[in-house]
């Protein structure tokens, strides 16, 4: 019994000596593979890490699959302030940088990165992981450019042509109501303020802007209140649901044809195939309804890069892993063919991204038409405090939708603005 | 623990053998209970202070802010209109649910009640499905466009109101509680209704009372108390509403992210990373509840106790 003790406070020792070692060892000094850590959402991405893992014996990468957007950030911040817990590798939506970078939870990784990197890409998007500093904060994975999706089939039935201006598009949604009450050409979401701020950003808005030190917010400006004006018109005269997105009853209507239309992003085929799966090869895919048809534009909805957190303790391991995952021909068609995604990387993905998704089968053009499309997307600068106007817009045109005035869709990006400006001030941010 | 069991005379084993014996409570409290609450406390008078842009690494610190997030909670418009929107809310509820259990309570303990078993189990089984997953399955059958229950209405010629829109949306949360809450009030009560001596009902019997004038002169007066703790309870439940709204809120236009004084605290800490002022709202909310539940007690105390003083 005595000596079974003592072997056994002995191998305690030993342990935490070996923990203790572990803790300060940087990852050049201990034996064995380097071990990272990747939180992450994207659709069998632990399949595209095991064809690194079994590649790259020295550096072992663990894939943790969280919840999509905002509860994985939560969840990501949550750690760092705990000091304990967060990974190495962080998913993050493009709008979610410069929160996390002011709450110290990702670090700059200029030194680090290869400088060909930041050609794959394409300007707006490196744009948005920059933050128009010298600082490179996360490398882009995948982007969400903005189109329009309709059912073709009912189209033809009802003979509508596929609207190309937003006035066409109100046209062809009050014919569509009009001559079938259960129909709809689309809905006003409260709850997708992503969505909202990719149509401002196609009319030309930006909600933030850096100047000088200094952020200031363009809320209220001229282009998003037209977009809120236009959708409020839409909502006010019933020609538009007011339902939100992604309900079960959203799905069903999909699924059944009651919603005929989706002004979504480049990743809808995934969501269709998944939530209206009976409606396979009757989709198909039209650049975004135009404000000014001489001038293509569109917005970005979505779309993540991988970033480095303030917690690694391996960070030229981390950087040589997202710099595999994110520009590497082998790893960007396993983002394509296994993932599903719209790579960021433009210039490794071109091959694969060849034949279209299976759900889009009857568009063979698919992704050549979305490039076209891609390379329309206006630029756009997120702020520091994303989530809390994000989270004012759900409040204020939730609101706005359930009363189906136009007049409250003006006062709700109003609100939004003092909101979000109020909360600038409040936490000490240089403002003007 | 052989300290305790060596025999040693003297008055100092007495003394030490009671600390020894809570030591184990007395840490998980202090470290489960106490010392968050300290640290709540803490929390909740300092507020975080940014400098310039607040892009990059130390852009960021904390400061003591007094009584700064105090009174910015309450004076917060949205933050005072969730506290009357969960008072409406217990005036729907807590009637209801309680006089339901009561009901059920006094059926069951009723001696021409069948089935008492099985209806017993039936009326209790909600309450232990977790609230987010009834809030969810209820979700389904509010919307209209899924919801069998409209389907049914339907094919009758009846519209059913849509109970996800507009301020009726109280009513879909308050339905999903009293769903869940009924069964386990109604245990509780039905337990103390078991504990009452059977010669008082023969008695009861041989003046000529009536079943329903037992119930309300004897059964009820009896109870009294356990219907006191379970109004309590459901105060306190009412003050805490979360799971129910939350889990409504992305499929109606109607629930804020400030819908209730709880959604406040998370939609601080969690959305707007700001566990400062959400801590301050978590102590006004905990005082709130103390005062409410005290402030209770001692109007009723009387009606309820005063027998046995």
């Amino acid at each position: 019994m005595r000596s079974t003790t003592r072997a056994g406070i002995a191998a305690t020792i030993a342990i935490t000596a070996l923990a203790l070692t572990g803790c300060s060892g940087s990852s050049s000094g201990s034996s064995g593979p380097v071990e990272l850590t990747y939180w992450g959402w994207a659709p069998n991405m632990e399949k595209v890490v095991d064809s690194w893992n079994e590649s790259h014996p020295d550096i072992h990468v663990t894939y943790v699959k969280t919840d999509a957007g905002e509860p994985a950030v939560t969840k990501f911040l949550t750690a760092i302030q705990a000091g304990n817990g967060a990974p190495d590798l962080m998913q993050a939506e493009y709008q979610k940088i410069p929160t996390l970078l002011a709450s110290d939870a990702i670090i700059d990784i200029s030194d680090k990165v290869a400088d060909d990197t930041k050609s794959k890409f394409s300007d707006g998007v490196w744009s948005s992981v920059t933050l128009g500093t010298d600082g490179v904060y996360a490398i882009p994975q995948d982007s969400g450019p903005m189109m329009f999706y309709y059912r073709e089939d009912i189209f033809d039935q009802m003979g509508l042509s596929v609207p190309t201006t937003w006035d066409e598009y109100a046209q062809v949604a009050k014919t569509v109501h009009d001559s079938d009450p259960t129909k709809y050409l689309g809905t006003f979401s409260s709850i997708d303020p992503g969505q909202f701020a990719g149509l401002t950003q196609q009319a030309g808005a930006s909600w933030w802007s850096s100047d000088d030190g200094a952020w200031s917010v363009d809320i209220d400006s001229d282009p998003v209140k037209k977009v809120a004006d236009y959708w409020g018109g839409l909502v006010e005269s019933g020609v538009i649901d007011n339902k939100p997105q992604y309900t079960p009853e959203w799905n069903a209507a999909l699924n059944d044809g009651s919603q005929i239309g989706w002004v979504s992003s480049v990743w809808a085929p995934g969501v269709l195939a998944g939530n209206a799966p009976d409606t396979a090869g009757k989709w198909r895919m039209a650049p975004l309804p135009q404000w000014d048809a001489s001038a293509p534009a569109t917005g970005n909805w979505g779309g993540s890069a991988l970033a480095v957190s303030s917690q690694s303790k391996n960070v030229d391991a981390a950087v040589e892993f997202s710099t595999w995952l994110n520009t590497s021909k082998d790893a960007v068609d396993q983002l394509v063919s296994v993932s599903g995604l719209y790579p960021a990387d433009t210039v490794e993905s071109a091959d694969a991204l060849k034949t279209p998704f299976e759900f889009f089968s009857n568009q063979p053009d698919f992704y050549e038409t979305a490039a076209e499309i891609a390379d329309t997307v206006q630029p756009f600068t997120y702020g520091p405090n994303v989530n809390v106007a994000y989270s004012a817009f759900n409040d204020e045109f939730g609101k706005a939708a359930e009363s189906k005035s136009a007049a409250q869709f003006a006062a709700a990006v109003e609100q939004m603005q003092k909101v979000t400006l109020a909360d600038l001030e409040d936490s000490g941010f240089t403002t003007k | 623990m052989t300290t305790v069991t060596t025999r040693r005379p003297g008055a100092r084993r007495g003394l030490a053998t009671p600390w020894l014996m809570l030591f184990p409570a007395i840490v998980l409290f202090v470290l489960f209970f106490a010392a968050p609450i300290v640290y709540t406390l803490v929390l909740s008078f300092q507020k975080s202070q940014v400098k310039g842009l607040g892009l990059g690494s130390g852009g960021r610190s904390t400061v003591f802010a007094g009584l700064e997030n105090y009174v910015s909670a309450l004076t917060d418009a949205d933050f005072l209109a969730s506290v009357a929107r969960v008072g409406v809310y217990g005036l729907i509820l807590i009637p209801t649910m309680l006089g339901l259990a009561l009901l059920f309570a006094l059926l069951l303990d009723s001696k021409r009640t069948r089935a008492k078993g099985f209806s017993r189990v039936t009326i209790f089984l909600p309450y232990a499905v977790p609230a987010v997953i009834s809030s969810l399955l209820w979700g389904f059958l509010f919307l209209p466009s899924v919801s069998p229950f409209f389907d049914i209405a339907n094919r009758f010629g009846i519209t059913l109101p849509d109970l996800l829109s507009g301020d009726a949306v109280i009513v879909a949360i308050a339905n999903i509680a009293l769903w869940g809450g009924v069964g386990f009030n109604m245990v509780v009560m039905y337990t103390s209704l078991k504990a009452i001596p059977t010669d008082i009902y023969e008695a009861a019997k041989l003046d000529g009372a009536s079943e329903v004038q037992v119930a309300l002169r004897i059964k009820i007066p009896i109870i009294m108390p356990s219907l006191i703790m379970t109004a309590i309870f459901s105060i306190i439940a009412t003050l805490q509403v979360f799971a129910e709204p939350v889990t409504l809120k992305p499929l109606s236009n109607s629930i804020s992210s400030t819908f209730t004084p709880l959604m406040t605290v998370y939609r601080d800490a969690f959305t707007r990373n700001d566990v400062y002022s959400a801590s301050a709202t978590s102590i006004i909310i905990a005082v709130a509840i103390f005062a409410l539940s005290f402030l209770f007690l001692r109007v009723v105390q009387r009606r309820a106790f005063g027998g046995e003083n």
